[in-house]
């Protein structure tokens, strides 16, 4: 693709980078090996390395050497109602990478009835300008007809866009309805898309939301209570099962209940391909916060679907995530500032929606799941990472440390404890939902396009470094399968001879329409079956049923 | 072939004939009956004793009855003696564009009384706008005139608005109805939309209806139909190949979630795959107040006929949902109904001749849906679930009748030999042999879908209303003898939970000092309309976000709260509906 590598590449030139003794952890095996870098690629790896000389060294003394993480979901410098997310792509790129994410996609959010690539070329140039690490796009798909129909498919096949999203919630505003969803699925498994969801029931959300309000229950618990957990399984049962009928690879964005998780793991019981996204947010805390008496604090944990209530979920959630029952870790970032969340300060439904998390990603995950061992550090890598990058078809480009992959990678400390707090925390917001939780495992050293970005935890990122990074369609990780039963799935008619038996006299009325007031008379003339007019028998034994 | 024997003529009543039975059973109206030697098998227990029944009631039930001289004895001989069987699901007027069904409710009243069922209850259909009054007077009145057995009406809303409210209320209140279905399929005929549903499903609750769905994702079927018909199928089999059973269980999935939602009890009518069933069987397990409905013909039959060359023989089984082409269905949904997964068994019998059928010769979305099963649901049954050794006698007696009575409100008065019930009771031989066939059924069908399957167990007596109606084969009905049976709201079954919840589920607001900090100075668009256009222009233009003053803020937000230590009490309350959720109790 002609955008990548066209303005940045020429000033990593010169930056060549060796790491020594290091223990390189892939998604399949751990290593120990030394890693020469050159002009943003990996170009060798191995013991004994022959470089050249005046190359910057770096001692791992041993420490894991991963890939760095790649955050699948994220919404900087989102637009709500004239104002936006107070984190920019600098802001949260810059989180990012403090938190050893090196890759970042972000949803592009065309306003309905909209251009979707307008909305996408304005995305690329916000990010263009300011991110500081690598990035791709997903494309929300907010409504649908055929223009939109054709911008996909340009978007698929000229932009490097393979993933969009649909929302099942956000009555009137963005939620498609099952027949538009049948479609859009039908369209995206012919050319190679993936489908994401945010599956919530936004018809029952609407009327629960203004049942909640007539009892008088505006604050952020509202938000809770009139989303609860079993609307969010519903919904997804329902798109694994649209999915399912329309031979599509499906991907459930924000899995943020035990039940919701439940229903993915039992469709891929069943065979269903679809993938499972729970956040940072809700793999590392829950929705009590919901009811806490701080106005601010409860309402910067708003975000849908909401987190649970039950404070079992967390741990729930990285036990199937340690089981590959689901797949990947996004944080959904999307901060919004107090005074922005203040908004719904007298109606929690126009509290704007989002919670903090790319730069604790991978320090939640290894937290909860490695260090209490459920997971081990090459899953680890796989959830944080690589399982990421197959989804988006960027592998082996990314998400895995080999020769010709690119040097995008991570120093992890397993020792390190830091304490979270919005004081030290390098995203613009001023609450974190994660305030005071101490994480064991943090990045020590971070390598982003062959360039060290974070060192003794002195962060030296350049707003506009970061590549749109293009994504092909027809992922092998979700399309072979689905290839392979398309040509399975072919259904066939039953050859029959031709029913020459009497035919019922009806009223000519299409059976969809609305019926015609003749309809509602007395059937008095039902039409009387002549025996001997008719050639064939239908008691007893049929000669053509022996077969 | 105990029936065959009986009747030489496929139509068993002559005008005239008909008539003389009239006479004869007019001096059978003061007839007391006595039930000598049965074992009397209630859904609790079984008990050998004598059942005494006069005037349509039984009077006494007990070992050495003192009845008066000259009462009509029966001999039971050991057999079973059990309550007549409710069929919950019959549509027995419902018309197919224009045209009734071939078995009305005389035709279908006495299928029933045939198969030892001695109560229906058949849904009303109203075309969409019409009133659901004047239906339900219509159906009542053709049922008066021709049923030969009670039956009582559910009644199917087919669009959802405000008018609907005001006839519903009086068809609760005043008409004895308690039970309304609401559809999730046919689209742009029946189907409502999920906020419907949940307005329907709230209000229904309020009037202590019990809501029946049928339970399809029609948006998806409507797409698959379209999709099929443009391959070129145009046969039975694009039937369940565009409804295929997974959006059946989506549907009762979600049909449940908003119950649950609303805390009102649902009704799953027509419960044809597996996944529906154990989707049903999981939310039990859950908590839902919830009630699965398989009938006759998915417990029976499966779909791999709908391949059949045979186009008639084909189009015969077409219905919605349609049966599973998995051979391996009826086997489970029998062990669901045996553990009480399942709670009630249907006969959806909705009976339209081949012509009729044929109107979809070319198009498989034309054919109209019904299969027979209202005299066959009690036999097969028997069949496959007790003689098998499933199900014991008295969970036959559950499935068969007394849950339906309980779950619709009929509750003591049917369902059960009791002293006061009504003497609706059947005495069944679990070792009569019957082979099912077209020409020996009481249906005006000329074919079956059971067509040579082998049966046993059946009715040897069947009295109804405390009259004999069918005796060794020989079936004495009379047109007109059936009684509407009004039903009252709030069944105990479906709603003492429910009203239990709703004192439990009040939710409370966290009560906090009012938010006083900066507030982010919106633009006047509402929430939920298209934004303006100035939206998409770069946020830069507008004031910069004020800056917080921690001066004027007495809230702080970064590190320990205030009331971190404070344990939020009313957030336990409001989350744990009883047995709602149980993932949640650990919560405080």
């Amino acid at each position: 693709m002609s955008y990548q590598g066209k303005k940045n590449i020429p000033k990593i030139t010169s930056e060549r980078l060796l790491i020594k003794g290091g223990r390189i952890v892939n998604d399949d095996q751990s290593f120990y090996a030394d890693i020469y870098m050159e002009d943003g690629v990996i170009k060798q790896i191995g013991d004994n390395l022959i470089v050249p000389g005046g190359v910057k060294t770096i001692e791992a003394d041993g420490k894991m050497v991963i890939p760095g993480g790649i955050d699948i979901h994220t919404h900087l410098q989102m637009p709500f109602r004239g104002t936006s997310t107070v984190d920019d792509f600098s802001q949260g790129t810059k989180a990012a990478l403090a938190g050893g994410t090196t890759m970042i996609v972000d949803h592009v959010i065309p306003e309905p009835g909209s251009s979707l690539l307008e909305a996408f070329e304005r995305w690329r140039e916000w990010a263009d300008e300011k991110a500081c690490c690598d990035y791709a796009l997903h494309v929300d798909i907010t409504h649908w007809n055929d223009s939109v129909r054709q911008e996909v498919l340009s978007l698929i096949k000229e932009k490097g866009v393979n993933s969009f999203q649909v929302y099942m919630a956000f009555k009137d505003l963005y939620q498609l309805s099952n027949s538009e969803i049948y479609e859009i699925f039908t369209f995206l498994g012919e050319h190679g898309g993936i489908a994401q969801v945010h599956a919530e029931n936004g018809e029952i959300i609407a009327e629960e939301q203004a049942r909640m309000l007539e009892m008088g229950i505006t604050g952020p618990e509202g938000h809770v209570l009139s989303r609860p957990e079993e609307l969010e399984a519903e919904a997804v049962f329902r798109a694994v099962t649209i999915a399912s009928q329309t031979n599509c690879p499906l991907y459930v964005t924000r899995v943020m209940s035990k039940s919701a998780a439940d229903i993915i793991s039992q469709a891929r019981k069943k065979g269903n391909v679809v993938f499972g996204e729970p956040i940072t947010a809700s793999l590392g805390t829950d929705g009590t916060h919901y009811w806490s008496k701080n106005w601010a604090k409860a309402a910067s944990f708003v975000t849908s679907p909401p987190l649970s209530p039950d404070p079992t979920t967390p741990d729930y959630l990285n036990t199937l995530l340690a089981s590959g029952d689901l797949s990947v870790v996004g944080s959904a970032h999307c901060t919004f500032s107090v005074a922005q969340k203040a908004i719904g300060k007298d109606d929690f439904t126009q509290i704007p929606e989002g919670v903090n998390g790319a730069e604790e990603r991978m320090s939640v995950i290894w937290d909860k799941a490695v260090v209490t061992g459920k997971m081990d550090e090459n899953m680890f890598v796989a959830v944080t990472s690589t399982n990421a990058a197959k989804i988006l078809n960027l592998y082996p480009r990314k998400g895995r440390i080999a020769v010709g992959s690119d040097s995008d990678l991570v120093i992890w400390d397993t020792d390190a404890v830091r304490t979270i707090t919005a004081k030290t925390h390098h995203s613009a917001a001023e609450y974190n939902v994660f305030e005071g939780m101490e994480l064991r495992g943090a990045p020590m050293l971070v390598v982003c396009q062959g360039k060290i970005v974070l060192e003794d935890g002195n962060l030296h990122a350049t707003a506009g470094t970061g590549r749109f990074i293009p994504c092909s369609p027809f992922p092998d990780f979700a399309y072979k399968r689905v290839k392979a039963r398309k040509q399975m799935a072919i259904l066939k008619a039953v050859p029959r001879g031709m029913y020459d038996g009497p035919v019922s006299e009806f009223s000519p009325m299409s059976r969809g329409g609305t019926p015609s007031a003749s309809a509602r008379t007395s059937p008095t003339k039902a039409p009387v079956r002549n025996l001997h007019q008719s050639g064939f028998t239908l008691s007893g034994k049929q000669t053509i049923e022996l077969q | 072939m105990w029936l065959s024997k009986q009747r030489e003529e496929p139509h068993p009543f002559t005008e005239c004939e008909a008539e003389t039975v009239q006479k004869a059973l007019l001096s059978v109206v003061n007839e007391r009956l006595v039930i000598k030697g049965g074992r009397v098998v209630n859904d609790d227990q079984s008990q050998y004793a004598d059942v005494y029944v006069e005037d349509g009631i039984i009077k006494q039930v007990g070992e050495n009855l003192i009845v008066p001289g000259g009462v009509k004895v029966i001999e039971a001989n050991g057999c079973m003696v059990i309550p007549g069987g409710i069929d919950v699901n019959t549509c027995l007027h419902k018309p197919y564009l224009g045209t009734p069904p071939v078995d009305d409710f005389y035709q279908g009243t006495k299928a029933a009384l045939a198969g030892g069922t001695t109560m229906i209850i058949d849904h009303v259909t109203p075309q969409p706008g019409e009133s659901l009054l004047e239906a339900f007077e219509k159906w009542q009145e053709v049922a008066d005139k021709k049923s030969c057995c009670d039956y009582s009406l559910h009644l199917d809303i087919p669009h959802w608005h405000e008018g609907v409210k005001e006839e519903l209320e009086q068809l609760v209140q005043e008409k004895g109805i308690n039970s309304f279905q609401v559809y999730m399929a046919y689209k742009g005929l029946f189907q409502m939309p999920d906020s419907q549903l949940y307005e329907a499903f709230s209000f229904l609750k309020e009037l202590g209806a019990v809501v029946l769905v049928h339970a399809e994702n029609g948006d998806l079927i409507a797409q698959e139909q379209s999709k099929i018909l443009g391959m070129g199928i145009t046969g039975p089999e694009g039937h369940p190949l565009s409804r295929p059973e997974e959006l059946e269980a989506e549907a009762v999935f979600r049909a449940i979630t908003l119950g649950n939602r609303v805390n009102c009890p649902v009704y799953i009518t027509k419960v044809m795959s597996k996944s529906a069933a154990d989707t049903v069987a999981t939310a039990r397990k859950k908590g839902s107040v919830v009630f699965g409905e398989p009938i006759t013909a998915s417990l029976a039959t499966d779909g791999s006929h709908y391949w059949s060359k045979n186009w008639a023989k084909a189009a015969a089984y077409v219905t919605s949902p349609p049966l599973s082409p998995d051979p391996t269905t009826p086997d489970h949904l029998h062990s669901l109904l045996s553990c009480g997964d399942l709670q009630v068994v249907g006969s959806g019998h909705c009976a339209y001749s081949t012509s009729q059928k044929a109107i979809g010769k070319d198009n498989f979305t034309l054919i109209p849906e019904g299969t027979n099963g209202v005299e066959e649901r009690m036999g097969f049954v028997w069949d496959k679930a007790v003689a098998m050794g499933k199900m014991d006698e008295n969970q036959f007696v559950a499935v068969t009748s007394t849950n339906a009575a309980k779950i619709f409100n009929l509750y003591p008065r049917k369902g059960r030999i009791a002293v006061g019930s009504d003497a609706d009771i059947v005495i069944w031989d679990p070792d009569k042999i019957k082979t099912i066939t077209a020409k020996a059924q009481q249906s005006a069908l000329e074919y079956n879908i059971f067509e040579g399957m082998e049966c046993h167990g059946g009715p040897v007596y069947v009295v109804s209303q405390g009259r004999i109606v069918f005796e060794e084969g020989n079936l004495q009905v009379q047109q007109g003898t059936g009684r509407f049976i009004s039903r009252k709201p709030f069944p105990d079954v479906a709603y003492q939970r429910i009203k239990y919840r709703n004192k439990m589920m009040c939710k409370q607001g966290v009560s906090r000092g009012m938010y006083d900090g900066p507030v982010y100075d919106v633009p006047a668009t509402p929430k939920y309309i298209t934004p303006a256009p100035s939206a998409k222009t770069s946020p830069t233009t507008h004031q910069p976000p004020p800056i917080r003053n921690l001066h004027q803020s007495n809230f702080s937000l970064s590190g320990a709260q205030i009331d971190d230590n404070i344990p939020r009490r009313s957030g336990h309350r409001i989350v744990a509906p009883p047995g709602g959720r149980s993932n949640i109790t650990s919560l405080g």
